[in-house]
Formats: structure tokens, C-alpha cells, sequence
């Protein structure tokens, strides 16, 4: 399925230019008119992280004339393992920033316009307008529908990919065209069930396999050429080294998206029973220090993945994952004698197993608020955090 | 009935639903879509489209990261 251009060319393009995107110039498919459609076009990159870094240096490379860049987070060190257009003397930046920066050198005819805000219900369809289209390098569920819903509503494509561990999605949705995200992924998994890359990790160079499709086929949309990924959906397999299409549609079943919603209710954070289990039941880093201290006899349980133990660990934890709190093999390991106190990296995965200790009869049981990032924030700031 | 589920074959029992696949992986019903042959199979559908000899089922699971 071709569909017509998304943007119409600009007047002209300078004599700098013509020099600088000569290679584009004369392949015939692009030529003169797909040059100056790429000048013309606004496209919005939601993310300046993992597929947003090479999906904004390719972008500006290719001659889009205007890059909106969304992303209030700053960079960390543990981006630059993967977020190719941050460097190390970019740690503590704004990314929308630092990016900006990256592009101006790439391409100083790319117009760059920042968004520094949090993206959210309120303000998602005044920051997209203007846009042609929308590039979602995000890393949570909650934006990803809200993005969605939002292009539906603005009526523009939406290029979205994801990425975890070795495995990548990408595709193009378009309400106008074909199906939306909703039609592929109607509801987000359950919260705790899919871990994020900070959670879980990713390989580096897959941000590059899937960005870089992901701006093929922005240009594609804007120039007007080739097969767009519009209802296909492409699964790369990072270390089998395959990529798999498959056919997707509009649900007819589907819910119309009218209005944007409360996407943090919607996707749930943390799920309601581990909030509830948590609620009174949660200690600080700095408790847990005192607990130690005080020679409090309990049993502290890390409940994260063996190679997050391997990087850091509180003194005198013993590892059991949380899975193995949902399935119930966890609970055997236990001590019925001492109170147990339960840690992850930040306090949601802590809080899903806590849950299920509780339900299992272990009432005093606890959790420590914030996870052995809190521990080496406030009590060992020696120890290294991912 | 042999039926590739996810790159491998599994036997599964006649009249098996797309539905009966994904609970034969998973407890979770969300964030879960299932391509039969390479085509995606709404999730309102999975209840009543039954699977055939030597189909080839593909249980994605939804990713965040990015």
C-alpha cells in the first residue's frame, strides 16, 4: 500500500543545501521534490533516549527542517551506554538540551524546537499540533498509549518502536490508514509484569537496528515513497538475528478513542494490592540502617534479578526474585521467625512481592521504600547505581 | 494436532482456541497479542478462532522500553 506524501515540498532548496543532500538528491525516488518535502516536515520525537538518539541525529542528517524534542528527564551516566547523542560531558543536562546541541552540529539548517515539560493528558494535542508526525522513543507504557491516543485525535502517524533486552517492535500507526496502537495492545500488561530496560536492560546497539527503521519510515511517510510499516508490525530478534512481520488490522471490536485519559491510572504504576500492602508497611533506607544497627534480628530479602545483585547489594540481603514471590516457591525459604523485610532497585517490584508475602501469612513483613537506590543515596553513597 | 507455538511444535488437542494458546503460556491476558500465520488476531477474537494443524501462533508480549 503506497499513500500520498505527508508534507508538501518547500519552495526551494539553497545551494548549500543542494550540496549537502546530494547523495539524497539523486537517487530518483527522493530526487528534488523528496528533498524539499524533508524541509518542509515538523516531526515531534517523544523521548531524547534510547531510539530517540539515533532517530533525532538521522532525522536532522536527512533534512528535516524541523525537530520538536520532547523529554524533561537530564542525562545520566548509565544513558551513554546507548543514548548516541549525549556524551559524557552532557551528564547532569537537560536531554532536550544536549540533544539540541548534538543536532546544531549534525545539520545546522534542522530547526530544533524544545519541549522540556512533562507530556501528559493536559497538554499532549497543543504540544502536537503543528506536527506532521510523531516518533515515540518513550520507555513507559503510560506515554505510549497517551501518545497514541493523542495522534489518533490529531489525526496523524504515529512511528513507534520498542525495545527490551535483545527484542524489538517497530511499527507505523495510523488511524487514518489503518490500525492504532489499541488495535495491536488494547490494555497495557499488568503492572510488574513487563520490566522496564532500567529494570530488565537492553542492549545498546538495539536502539540503533530499531531507530533507524523507525526513521526509514518517517521519511518514507514524508517523502511519499515505498511501502509504508503502516498495519505491519516487525519483531527484530537480537540474537537469532531475525525479523518477523506480521499483519495487523483494526479490531472492529475496538473501543474509538475519543478523549485522552488518566494514563498513570490506566497503565496502574503499581498495582492497587501492592499499594495497599505497602502502605503501611513501608521503611525508609535510612530505617533499615538503623534496624542493622540496633542488631534487630530480621531477615533482609532482595528481591531483584541475580545480575542486578551482582552490581550492587545491601550488606547481609539474600536473593530470592520476585517472581518467586508470585509463584509461592518463595515462601519455604523463608525464616517463620524473623520478620522479613524485602528491597529492589527503586520499591515497585518490592512492593508486588510484598503483597504476596502478606497474603501468605507473613503480616509483619515490610519493604524498603525506594530500594537500594535509596540505600546508596542516603546511607552508602560509595556504592554504584544502574 | 501439531501446532508451532512461538518457533516450536507443541501438540496441542483439537479445537484448540488462540484463547486456550495463550493460557497454555501465560496467566496474563493484557499487554499479550497473538499473530495465527503471520496475521494478528484481534484480542475480542481469541475466544472463538481455533487454531489448526500445523498453524503458526506467535504470542508477543508487549514492551515499554525505549
Amino acid at each position: 500500500m503506497s499513500l500520498p506524501p505527508l508534507v508538501e515540498p518547500a519552495a526551494e532548496l539553497t545551494v548549500d543545501e543542494v550540496r549537502r543532500y546530494s547523495r539524497h538528491l539523486i537517487i530518483p525516488d527522493v530526487g528534488m521534490d523528496g528533498q524539499k518535502r524533508l524541509k518542509n516536515a515538523k516531526v515531534l520525537v517523544v523521548g531524547a533516549g534510547g531510539l530517540g538518539s539515533p532517530a533525532l541525529l538521522y532525522l536532522a542528517a536527512a533534512g528535516v527542517g524541523t525537530l520538536g524534542i520532547i523529554d524533561f528527564d537530564v542525562v545520566d551516566e548509565s544513558n551513554l551506554q546507548r543514548q548516541v547523542i549525549h556524551g559524557q560531558s552532557d551528564v547532569g543536562k537537560p536531554k532536550a538540551e544536549s540533544a539540541r546541541e548534538s543536532i546544531e552540529e549534525v545539520n545546522p539548517y534542522t530547526k530544533v524546537v524544545l519541549h522540556k515539560e512533562r507530556l501528559d493528558s493536559s497538554n499532549a494535542l497543543e504540544v502536537f499540533e503543528g506536527y506532521d508526525l510523531v516518533l515515540d522513543g518513550t520507555d513507559n507504557f503510560a506515554t505510549r498509549y497517551l501518545v497514541n491516543d493523542a495522534c489518533v485525535l490529531s489525526n496523524i502517524p504515529y512511528v513507534w518502536g520498542s525495545i527490551f533486552r535483545f527484542d524489538g517492535q517497530v511499527s507505523v500507526f495510523w488511524n487514518e490508514y489503518g490500525p492504532n496502537y489499541r488495535d495491536l495492545y488494547p490494555e497495557p500488561p499488568p503492572p510488574g509484569m513487563v520490566p522496564s530496560c532500567a529494570e530488565g536492560g537492553v542492549l545498546g546497539v538495539l536502539c540503533a537496528s530499531i531507530g533507524s527503521v523507525m526513521v526509514n519510515e518517517a521519511i518514507k511517510l514524508i517523502t511519499g515513497i515505498g511501502d509504508p510499516l503502516v498495519g505491519r508490525l516487525m519483531i527484530f530478534d537480537a540474537l537469532e538475528m531475525t525479523w518477523k512481520t506480521v499483519k495487523v488490522r483494526k479490531d472492529p471490536e475496538g473501543e474509538p478513542i475519543t478523549e485522552l485519559i488518566d494514563y498513570e491510572e490506566f497503565c496502574g504504576a503499581v498495582s492497587e494490592d501492592a499499594q495497599e500492602a505497602a502502605a503501611d508497611s513501608t521503611i525508609t533506607a535510612r530505617e533499615l540502617k538503623e534496624k542493622m544497627d540496633s542488631g534487630e534480628d530480621f531477615h533482609l530479602v532482595d528481591v531483584r534479578e541475580k545480575n542486578e545483585y551482582e552490581i550492587v547489594s545491601i550488606p547481609g540481603a539474600t536473593l530470592i526474585p520476585k517472581g518467586e514471590f508470585l509463584t509461592g516457591e518463595a515462601f519455604s525459604k523463608l525464616p517463620q521467625d524473623k520478620q522479613i523485610v524485602l528491597h529492589c532497585k527503586s520499591g515497585g517490584r518490592s512492593a508486588e512481592a510484598l503483597s504476596a508475602l502478606k497474603g501468605a501469612g507473613f503480616s509483619d513483613a515490610v519493604h524498603v521504600g525506594g530500594g537500594v537506590l535509596a540505600w546508596v543515596n542516603q546511607v552508602d553513597p560509595s556504592l554504584p547505581t544502574y | 494436532m501439531d501446532v508451532i507455538i512461538n518457533g516450536e511444535r507443541r501438540d496441542m488437542a483439537p479445537h484448540t482456541t488462540v484463547a486456550d494458546v495463550v493460557r497454555s503460556l501465560t496467566e496474563e491476558n493484557s499487554g499479550i497479542a497473538v499473530a495465527v500465520n503471520d496475521e494478528v488476531v484481534p484480542k475480542a477474537a481469541w475466544a472463538g478462532t481455533t487454531v489448526t494443524e500445523n498453524d503458526r501462533v506467535d504470542v508477543l508480549t508487549a514492551v515499554q522500553g525505549g
